[in-house]
């Protein structure tokens, strides 16, 4: 029995130990493996085919990204909700899952250069009384607000009063909505993005707020079929500074080789020509 | 493990127990009266009735909690002629439409029980009623009932006790339950462990206390077996002392 005990303690210590190995920082490199998380689930960004294939720009933008960094790259599937956690516990070593980088998330986890930057806009259903909505101002950038911003974020809060909006949980879209309509709007959040679009066709929320870089090619397709955007596009503020590649903290090595290659397909154009490609306008960072 | 998260969003969880006890209380309430229903039709020799309840079971029992809750909640809101019935102001809503589908389902499982309950009656007993020239009715009320029950209630506490594990899948149709807001913690917090950790412990607490008031139920409507426990033990007793 003693001997048992023994054996399982030392059994345990290096499972332990192999646990502890695996969280602190790796050595990257050219010929590294790399672990790249997405959701699958956020087109046109990151969702799966007909056959069950993840697909999307960020998909793409890997591949490309992966190329020029010269290391081995494995695109895997993970729920939203636990995105952040799992890379801490070390299930993979990226997220590319149209994260925004916002100072929230920098507390836990560090971001790569932005790869991309799109504006987030509420959309209605075209029987909704909101659907003819619109604001002096297009784009409403959240910090040092102007007057005419001022205007147009009252105009949106009075639009919104009263209302039920649908967001997808923990995003900056859910943020937004936490601090401008906390108080006047009834927020419902969704585990994902589709589950909301389902309710928004139902009627069970008056009005959904995302990316416009989701919103554009779904609104053009048969399933986006009777909604409409409506107010200004949002930037700044709670929607962060654009969408960047989560990575650990301790590993900095792996940071810089992202921020370098994603610098390299800004400049020769390939990012925009896979952001042209898949959202049907230049979604991407500049 | 971040001790601090502990004190700063426990009650943050507790206010979602009042959630979970409304979902898991009336479902079980009117899933109760519906459970007695089919176990009366399951058990009353009609055939194509025994026929519908035994398919109803099967499909209930058959298929995912799950699956019941987002064919309720995401099924309904694809048909425009629901969307327009009488039937949509209650399906609009994400509370609704969890109760609904958690009051089917405990009505399959404690059909099952309560019929289990009602077969386990010596049909000598129905047979000495009817001779006593009792109908249908009183026979079932003061003969089979009261004694199915007796002997469904250890099957039934464990139902109680899943119905309000079950509640958490509310969370999945955007309602905030225990887990609803623990999942929302989480997803501000990114600290999983420390808030499921929380939010574990006050199903326990929940379960516990169920736990206790069906035991005190069982003992309350069965005297006698209690009476026959207490002679075992003392019997057991005095076998001891002569040692």
């Amino acid at each position: 029995m003693k001997k048992t005990l023994t054996t399982l303690a030392a059994v345990a210590a290096i499972a332990v130990a192999g646990i502890a190995a695996d969280a602190s920082a790796k050595e990257w490199g050219k010929g590294s493996k790399i672990k790249i998380a997405t959701e699958g689930a956020y087109a046109p960004w990151n969702f799966t085919d007909s056959a069950g294939k993840l697909v999307g720009f960020e998909v793409d933008l890997a591949a490309d990204l992966c190329k020029r960094m010269e290391v081995e790259c494995e695109v895997i599937q993970q729920a939203w909700e636990g995105i952040i956690p799992a890379l801490q516990a070390g299930k993979y070593d990226v997220i590319m899952a149209g994260m925004s980088i916002t100072e929230k998330r920098m507390e836990v986890i560090s971001f790569s250069r932005a790869y991309a930057a799109t504006p987030a806009v509420f959309v209605v259903t075209t029987g909704n009384k909101s659907a003819g909505f619109k604001t002096a101002v297009d784009a409403l950038t959240l910090e040092e607000i102007d007057a005419a911003e001022k205007t147009a974020l009252d105009a949106v809060v009075k639009e919104f009063k009263g209302k039920t909006i649908g967001v997808q949980i923990s995003t900056t879209h859910e943020n937004f909505l936490r601090e401008y309509l906390g108080k006047d709007a009834t927020i419902k959040t969704y585990d994902t993005q589709e589950n909301l679009d389902l309710d928004l066709q139902a009627g069970r929320v008056d009005a959904a707020l995302a990316s416009a870089s989701y919103w554009v090619p779904l609104l053009a397709s048969d399933k986006g079929k009777g909604m409409v955007m409506v107010g200004p596009g949002m930037t700044g503020g709670p929607f962060g500074n654009g969408v960047g590649a989560g990575i650990r903290k301790e590993d900095k090595a792996l940071n810089d080789m992202f921020t370098k290659a994603i610098n390299a397909s800004i400049a020769d154009g390939t990012s925009k020509k896979l952001a042209v490609q898949w959202f049907g306008f230049d979604a991407s960072a500049k | 493990m971040r001790f601090e998260l502990f004190a700063e969003y426990f009650p943050a969880l507790l206010a979602g127990i009042p959630m979970t006890l409304k979902l898991a209380g009336l479902s079980l309430f009117i899933g109760f009266f519906l459970a007695v229903v089919l176990a009366v039709l399951r058990t009353s020799g009609i055939r194509p009735l025994e026929a519908f309840v035994r398919s109803y079971v099967y499909v209930f029992r058959g298929t995912p909690l799950l699956v019941q809750i987002f064919l309720i909640y995401y099924g309904t809101g694809q048909f425009d002629f629901i969307k327009e019935s009488f039937l949509w102001p209650v399906l609009r809503e994400a509370y609704w439409c969890a109760i609904i589908a958690l009051t089917l389902n405990t009505g399959a499982y404690t059909s099952e029980i309560i019929r289990g309950g009602i077969e386990s009656v010596p049909w000598g007993q129905v047979e000495a009623a009817k001779a006593c020239g009792m109908n249908v009715w009183l026979r079932f009320r003061r003969v089979v009932f009261p004694q199915a029950i007796r002997q469904a209630l250890p099957g039934y506490g464990n139902e109680i006790i899943l119905m309000v594990k079950s509640t958490s899948l509310a969370s999945t149709v955007t309602l905030l339950e225990i887990t609803g807001i623990a999942r929302k913690i989480v997803s501000q917090t990114y600290a999983p462990l420390e808030l499921f950790i929380m939010a574990g412990a006050i199903y326990l607490t929940i379960v516990f206390v169920i736990t206790r008031a069906v035991d005190m139920l069982e003992n309350r409507l069965s005297p006698d077996l209690m009476a026959r426990r207490h002679v075992k033990n003392a019997a057991e007793r005095d076998i001891a002392s002569v040692h």
